[in-house]
């Protein structure tokens, strides 16, 4: 085997234990768990942003999704996020937003059979901010791409430009909103990184719940942290996005497609 | 040539208080239409997370398309300098703006957030081709309210010319913009290309040219005023020039991505197994709205009947919306390609083409625009002297010498008194 154990690999870049170790701030560097991840306090302070701060461009976080570990039939990330973030539909698939799907794809030459969760990619040069005439999508100095709501005003341009058909149009009235995740009728969401998990040293829904109850075939991390799980594990395999010939350099980045 | 008489139109029979109160009833209705979707929100019309631009979106490019179009009639005798066309000048400003007027109605109020309109007005990403849209169109209106100011008042009118390459230049940039709107998406293969904005700029003289044709013969239709022949024979052979052009960039267009192997697969779906797709491209866009009126605009007997000419311009109307239709919806029923080479299916419709039907409530929206646009020129032209008392040949027409013999099938009375 060339990675390690799944539950090992995929060990929580920042979680809670993360956060008590800002306590700790004498030694120059911690270890997380188990050899994978090492951090410097002044790193770890930066990764925990608190009110008010400005999120900070020493980072970049990353997703790396691992298909090889991805099953058909498994939708524990989607669940996880549904469930996190409120998005829950109205029986209508074609309306109902979606921030997070499996995708199964199959090889025509081949008959190569691959799942993958797709969502928000979180691009390095995202077109949906690009093309957003008010501002409203944007992406933060750590790079996760998030609309802020107030200013959407739900003109779906991001929508047409984004190649991932990562973006939702909220059709129809929201209820029972979570109060980290505001939603709106007539704007447009997406996957947020799970930034108000992420703000607080947590990992977003999706990765959680893929370590604790399925694969371990995501990976969630600093991107510009080279001693993070994340990008030991980039660096030590081939890995490819989607549509990287487009050069949007997204921080979702996947292994085994 | 005489010295043309301006007035306004007496506007007073039931026949004109009708009209409006047509116009008016579409207008309610796509209030109405509006309030609809604001109340349920989007989920009550076509569109959905895969076709997210509908039926609104192809009324409002159309129109927005068109009303650039229309003041080329005003920027050939301002800019070009052609004398016969000076007198329609106020009226293809006019057109312009009050078609400009209804698509960008449509546009805003089918936004999610309407109320927020105050939000695009205030805050600007420069980076956006949206936003640099909203100072071209609000622009416009300032530029061409000058220049109609310029062509109107007497004491102003040493400024036309001026002021008319400046209408002109900001009309070829503003239809830049929309056609930019599609030409800037990466991602999608039927729009990513540099063509779009030129195609666009010619779309944009032939649809505004056809309607200014309808509401010109409209106009001096119901009030009795004198039409010559030889405004419209310059007219319909421009429309010919233009439908001709159109019809070039589309094939260029399409060439160009037949060529890439990546998008021969949006080009099969729209040029042979895209279903509604298809059928509009060939018999609305190409064969209806392009061949028809280049055979009734420039055949020696069809050309020379006013009725044929009317119907040639209501043909690239009806073939302009089919353009515009499967540029907007068939380019997103095809589905993005994530995964070259690979089938794909997800519970997000991935991989599948997208179906779209839309709505009343959409039409009514869409309709609602047009009939907005049309009632600002009716009532304008009540208000103030846009339309000359005559247009017959011996009025405006500097080479006018004596009645040829194509253009007495549609001799208008006064014409032969004025010769």
């Amino acid at each position: 085997m060339t990675s390690p154990s799944n539950k090992k690999a995929v060990t929580p870049p920042i979680d809670a234990a993360r956060r008590n170790l800002l306590k700790g701030a004498g030694a120059l560097t911690v270890t997380l768990a188990a050899g994978v991840t090492l951090i410097s306090p002044a790193r770890a302070q930066i990764m925990v942003r608190k009110s008010g701060q400005p999120a900070s461009s020493d980072i970049r976080w990353g997703l790396l999704i691992d298909a090889n570990k991805c099953t058909v039939d498994c939708e524990v990330c989607v669940v996880a996020c549904r469930t996190e973030n409120g998005w829950e539909g109205h029986g209508r698939p074609e309306t109902d937003p979606q921030w997070i799907r499996k995708v199964n794809l199959k090889d025509k030459k081949t008959g190569v059979r691959v799942s993958l969760p797709v969502m928000c990619q979180h691009c390095e040069t995202p077109p949906c901010v690009d093309v957003c005439p008010t501002g409203a999508s944007m992406k933060r100095a750590d790079g996760i791409v998030l609309v802020d709501k107030h200013i959407c005003i739900g003109c779906r341009y991001c929508m047409m430009a984004c190649p991932y058909k990562a973006r939702s149009f909220v059709h129809e009235d929201v209820t029972n909103q979570k109060p980290y995740q505001p939603r709106g009728k007539g704007t447009v969401e997406a996957c947020t990184f799970c930034v108000h998990r992420v703000d607080a040293g947590r990992i977003p829904a999706c990765v959680e719940a893929c370590t604790e109850k399925a694969y371990g075939a995501l990976t969630f991390g600093d991107l510009n942290d080279p001693s993070s799980e994340i990008s030991k594990q980039v660096s030590r395999y081939v890995t490819t996005r989607i549509r990287a010939d487009l050069g949007l350099e997204p921080g979702v980045i996947y292994r085994g497609i | 040539m005489k010295k043309i008489v301006y007035r306004e139109i007496e506007g007073s029979s039931a026949g004109f208080y009708s009209l409006l109160a047509w116009f008016g009833l579409f207008i309610i209705a796509a209030g109405a239409a509006t309030l609809y979707m604001e109340e349920y929100g989007h989920y009550v019309t076509g569109m959905t997370n895969q076709i997210v631009w509908g039926m609104p979106h192809v009324f409002a490019v159309f129109l927005i398309v068109a009303a650039s179009g229309a003041l080329n009639v005003a920027s050939i005798s301002s800019v070009f300098g052609r004398k016969i066309y000076k007198p329609l000048g106020r009226l293809s400003a006019l057109l312009a703006i009050a078609l400009l007027a209804g698509g960008l109605a449509v546009l805003v109020l089918d936004l999610g957030r309407n109320d927020r309109l105050i939000i695009a007005m205030t805050k600007y990403n420069f980076k956006s081709i949206f936003a640099w849209n909203i100072y071209l169109y609000s622009g416009f209106f300032v530029v061409v309210g000058i220049y109609l100011w310029m062509m109107m008042e007497r004491k102003m009118n040493r400024f036309t010319r001026v002021a008319g390459l400046f209408a002109f230049i900001w009309r070829l940039s503003l239809t830049t913009g929309t056609g930019s709107i599609f030409g800037f998406l990466v991602a999608r293969e039927a729009y990513d290309s540099a063509i779009m904005a030129p195609m666009f700029i010619v779309m944009s003289f032939s649809f505004g040219l056809a309607i200014f044709i309808l509401v010109l013969m409209a106009a001096y239709g119901w009030t009795g005023r004198p039409l010559g022949d030889a405004v419209i024979k310059r007219l319909k052979n421009l429309l010919g020039v233009f439908v001709a052009g159109v019809l070039y960039f589309v094939t260029v267009q399409h060439l160009t991505n037949l060529y890439a192997a990546g998008n021969q697969g949006v080009e099969r779906f729209i040029l042979l197994d895209g279903g509604i797709f298809t059928s509009l491209f060939w018999v609305g866009q190409v064969f209806l709205g392009g061949l028809v009126p280049l055979v009734l605009v420039f055949h020696p007997v069809t050309g020379a009947m006013r009725q044929y000419v009317a119907l040639a311009a209501a043909l690239v109307i009806l073939g302009g919306f089919a353009q515009i239709y499967v540029i907007i919806i068939g380019g997103q029923a095809y589905p993005l390609e994530l995964f070259p080479g690979m089938e794909v299916t997800s519970s997000f419709f991935d991989g599948q083409i997208n179906s779209y039907t839309p709505s009343l409530a959409e039409i009514a929206l869409g309709l609602g625009g047009v009939a907005l646009a049309l009632a600002l020129v009716t009532f304008a032209a009540k208000v103030l002297p846009f339309l000359p008392m005559s247009l017959a040949d011996a009025d405006i027409d500097p080479h006018y010498m004596k009645p040829e013999p194509e253009a007495e099938m549609n001799e208008v009375e006064g014409t032969e008194k004025a010769a």
